[in-house]
This record gives C-alpha cells, structure tokens and sequence, in this order.
C-alpha cells in the first residue's frame, strides 16, 4: 500500500521537464503566499488581479517579437509593463482627486485590451493566449527555472530587509509620516514587487487565476494567527503545499495546473473557513447536561 | 526593577522649561485642489502645556494636526517643533489618530504596535533590540497595558486601544503629542482611564494637543483652548474663550451658549457623533 502511494508521487518526477513543473508551482505558490500577505491586509486584492491583466500587453509584445514563442522572453515584457502599470497607478492616484479603484480598473481594461490586439496579430494566437491566461508548466526550461527562482529571492530579501516599513504603511501611514519614512517610495517599492510576483508565476498558472495565489492562501493564514510574522510563514507554507498538492493533481487529472492549484487553495481556506464557524457554534452551545432545563417554550420540543 | 528605569530609555525632560514646544505661524493646509481646509492658523504652545482644540465638524482641527505631522501638505506659513522646521527637524511629533482611522483587524497586537513606534531608534534592515524590547515593556507597565501586550489590538476595549496609540507615540521618544479626537465613541470608563492617562503624561513633562467636541471636558481639563474654524478664531485660557461672544464666533446657531454668575452653559447641537 505504501509502496503505490510513493509510486504514485514518485512516478511523474522521471520526466526532467515536469520536475521542473512541480519546482516552479512551489516556488511560486510559497511567493506568491508571502506578498499576498500584503496584499490581504492592506486591501488591495483587486489591485492584484488588475495588476495580473495589465502585465499581457508587455508579454504580447515579448511574443510578437520573438515570432509566437513561449519562453523567457516573456518576463521581461510582462516585467516591463506590469512595473510601468504599477508606477502609472500610483502616480494617478497620488492626490485624492482620483479614487483608487477607478484609477486601477481604467488602466486595467486599457493595457488588457491593448494585450490582446497585440497577441492576435499572430497566427494561431488562440492556444497561446489561454497558455499565457491560464498556465501551463509543461513548457518551464532551465533557464525559466532560475528566471523565477531569481525573482522569488530578490522579492523575499526586500521584503526581509524592508519589513518593519512595510508593515507600517501597511498598517498606519500617519505614523509612516510622522517617522518621516520615504513613505511615497516605499508604496512604490511594494507594488514593484506584486508585479516581479505576478509576472514570475506568469507561465505556471497564467494571469487569469494569479489573485487566488495572491488572497486564498493569505486569507487561510489570517484566519489561524493574529500576528503578521506568522501569517507570513504559514501563509508560505500553504501557498507552497498547495503549489505541490496542485501539482500532482493537474498530473492525474490531466487539467491546467492553475486552476489546479487555485482549486486546492481555495477548498483548503473552504475547510478552515467552516470549521472555525463550526467550532464558533459549539462553543456558544450550553455544555451536556445543562440543556435539561425545561424549555421556555413547549412548541419549540414539538417543532 | 527594570520598570522603574524608564527615565533612562526615554528622556522626556531633554529641552530647558519654559520654552515653546510648538509654534504654528500662519499656516495655510489642505489637499492641492481643494480649498484650504485651514487658512492663515497661527498659534504656539509651550512646553508641558496641556491644549484642547475645539471648533465645529469641519472646522479643519483632523487638518491642522496632520499638517503638523506631514501627512497633509501645507502651503504657505511655517510649523516648528523646539524652533526647528518641522518638515526638515529631527524632532518627532507623536500622533494618536482617529479611532476610525485604524484598520482594528490588522493583524498585529499590542506589543507589535508600540514596537512600531521605535522603528527610528531601531533605524533600517535590523530587528528590535533588548532595549528597545525594555523600553516597548516599560511603556506597556506605564499605561497599565502589560495585561494584554500580545492581544490582538481589536480585542482590547476602547480605553486600551486609545492607551496602545498613546504609547506607541511615547515609544518614538518625542515630548508633543498630538490626539485627535480621542474622547470621541468611549463610555464613561473609557474617559476617565484617558483623563488618567494624560495626567501621566502632563507628569512626565509632555505637551499634550488634544482635539474634542466635549467643550465641558476640554473647559475642565486643560491649561488652554484653541478655538478653530478653518482660521484661529480664539486662543486662551478656557476662561477667556467659554464666553458666549467668542463660542458663537466659530460655532454660529450650532450651539447656545448663556452665561449667569460667571458660570458657562451651553446647548449644542452636534456631538461629533458623525466622525
């Protein structure tokens, strides 16, 4: 019985390219889990997904140019355009004279549309779109491995460095000012490092499904502990789990690794999510034996 | 023994009394394209001094405040801390922000929170040292908040959550402290634990600006009324400004205000419920 169980885990790591698939959902999963945190608690999860969508124009532009290849190519111009989106968002909404949303939605829809004119001046675009919208880790090489293994430590050193700042203007930006923090550049810097996380889990679970990595496993993770130090680790260890469970299920079950994982990540905040609201319920109940007393109410025993 | 060292982590005694601790001259504030929200405020307060700001809603005491710490630009005039710029001053000002202003389901607690305001001391990259754990400790005991250092600040009530703030502006080891509306949405309790917290706080030296509604409160309890409606309208001992001549000058038909044998009283129409 054992045996069949290591076999079953052991059995698709033969294949070099699809070792290197279950690598990248890990790396990315646990990324993306630690920036979430971020994300989760200064609310700003549908910044994330625009953020997601607006990366496409640079990475139809990597496409086009490269004549319709799927490669390294990609985080470059999906770099380029996501830290350009993020500079133009923050930019916009510097003085209060344009609500944030509004600001994100108008240059979400904008570089989206501008994504897909781009791309579909290629042949046969179709099939490489839903790679780019959805993922698939079945093309990650070498070279895309260290891409993304590079990017994930340069986000989690600054985020080490930085993390007392980041905290507080997260938390309080009043404080921020009054400890005359570089304040504008530190929100600047957070958003450059949601794109360098977005567009390095571009290729294994695509830009569509990018906010579940960013909000579920964060979310799950805010439910648990009440300090963020801990919600970062187990948020990682969530995300990173996820990535892996993901994995093997998009390996058996033959479907697109993204929203493999994003299914797993969303049944486990599903799980916990209920069984706090479970526990909640009984813990208000009465303990055994003091519910004997003669109800208020005879109808309601009939009911 | 270690609390009753706290003197020695946290000086607030540095500066020679009496002297202006804060000095605000002709000040103009506001959001760039909005009309200023304060115009021409002009104003200073000296050291250990204990000031109430009063006005109606909107009569710009939020902006005043965060036009001193920086988090609203001003324009025109010059804001100084121990006579030095604020803007370029070393000098901090402490700030305890609007209850609303918080997101109280942030996950941090107490602990984490007055931490924050050592961040300076801490300085860049590094985590906290054994001092400033000593000295984040010795503020807990100070504002009775050592019971529930590692809450979750949304658990707390609402005299400890007012306390949390206050303690985090001491633990930026600066001696003016600026409280926005702190007496808004707490019960009794709540107000006296405050009230007994900024008796601490005049103890050890710190001028205290405080924004209310409660005007009776702010009559009572402090050395000084600043009267505002978007410009200075009024600055003086609670004597000088509870007349009914200078109230009804930045308060209009919001509030009556008789007077009879030198004793004020007053009706007023806003409570500040709206914040």
């Amino acid at each position: 019985m054992e045996m069949q169980w290591m076999d079953l885990l052991l059995e698709p790591l033969s294949y070099v390219f699809i070792r290197r698939g279950l690598i990248a959902l890990a790396i990315v999963g646990g990324l993306s889990a630690v920036i979430g945190c971020f994300v989760v608690v200064r609310g700003m999860a549908f910044f994330g997904d625009a953020l997601a969508h607006t990366i496409l124009p640079g990475v139809a532009l990597s496409y086009t140019a490269s004549g319709g290849s799927l490669g390294s190519n990609l985080f470059i111009g999906g770099l380029g355009a996501g830290i350009v989106s993020a500079l133009i968002i923050a930019w916009m909404t510097r003085d209060n004279r344009l609500k944030e949303d509004t600001a994100i939605a108008l240059v979400f829809v904008t570089m989206f549309a501008l994504g897909i004119v781009l791309i579909s001046t290629q042949q046969n675009y179709s099939v490489d779109l839903a790679h780019i919208l959805f993922g698939s880790i079945n093309g990650i090489s070498r070279n895309d491995l260290f891409i993304m293994s590079g990017m994930a430590a340069f986000v989690l050193l600054v985020i080490g460095v930085l993390y007392k700042e980041f905290i507080i203007i997260s938390f309080d930006l009043s404080l921020a000012y009054t400890l005359k923090l570089p304040v504008e550049a530190l929100r600047v810097l957070l958003l450059v490092l949601i794109a360098v996380t977005i567009v390095a889990s571009l290729q294994a679970v695509g830009i569509a499904l990018m906010l579940a990595l960013l909000t579920a496993p964060a979310a799950t993770a805010r439910l648990l502990v009440n300090r963020m130090h801990w919600m970062i680790l187990l948020s990682a260890l969530i995300g990173t789990s996820c990535g892996i469970i993901g994995f093997y299920l998009s390996y058996y079950l033959d479907v697109p690794s993204g929203a493999a994982i994003v299914l797993t990540m969303s049944s486990v905040f599903a799980v916990v999510f209920i069984a706090q609201k479970v526990v909640q319920q009984v813990r208000l109940m009465p303990p055994f034996g003091t519910t004997a007393a003669a109800p208020a109410n005879p109808q309601s025993v009939a009911e | 023994m270690e609390s009753l060292r706290t003197e020695d982590h946290i000086d607030f005694n540095t500066y020679p009394r009496p002297h202006i601790a804060l000095d605000v001259d002709t000040v103009s504030a506001g959001y760039p394209g909005d009309r200023f929200a304060i115009e021409n405020m002009t104003f200073s307060v000296q050291a250990g001094e204990r000031v109430a700001i009063i006005g109606p809603n909107g009569a710009g005491k939020s902006t005043l405040f965060k036009a001193i710490v920086g988090l609203v630009p001003f324009t025109r005039g010059h804001i100084s801390i121990h006579g030095e710029d604020c803007r370029t001053s070393h000098n901090m000002v402490g700030y305890v922000p609007q209850h609303g202003e918080i997101d109280w389901s942030f996950p941090v607690t107490v602990r984490d929170v007055v931490m924050m305001g050592r961040t300076r001391q801490i300085g860049w990259v590094l985590p906290p040292l054994p001092r400033d754990h000593r000295a984040v400790t010795d503020l807990l005991e100070k504002l009775s908040l050592s019971s529930v250092a590692n809450r979750q600040i949304g658990e707390l009530s609402g005299g400890q959550r007012r306390r949390v703030f206050i303690a985090r502006a001491l633990a930026q080891e600066t001696d003016v402290l600026l409280m926005d509306e702190p007496f808004t949405g707490v019960d009794t309790t709540a107000e006296q634990e405050i009230m007994r917290t900024l008796d601490i706080l005049t103890e050890s030296g710190i001028t205290i600006l405080l924004a209310t509604h409660d005007l009776s409160r702010a009559a009572e309890s402090f050395d000084k009324m600043l009267l505002v409606n978007r410009q200075a309208i009024a600055y003086g001992t609670p004597r000088e400004v509870m007349t009914p001549d200078v109230l009804s000058r930045a308060y209009a038909n919001a509030i009556q205000v008789y007077e009879n044998d030198g004793n004020t009283f007053m009706i007023a129409d806003e409570h500040g419920c709206g914040d």
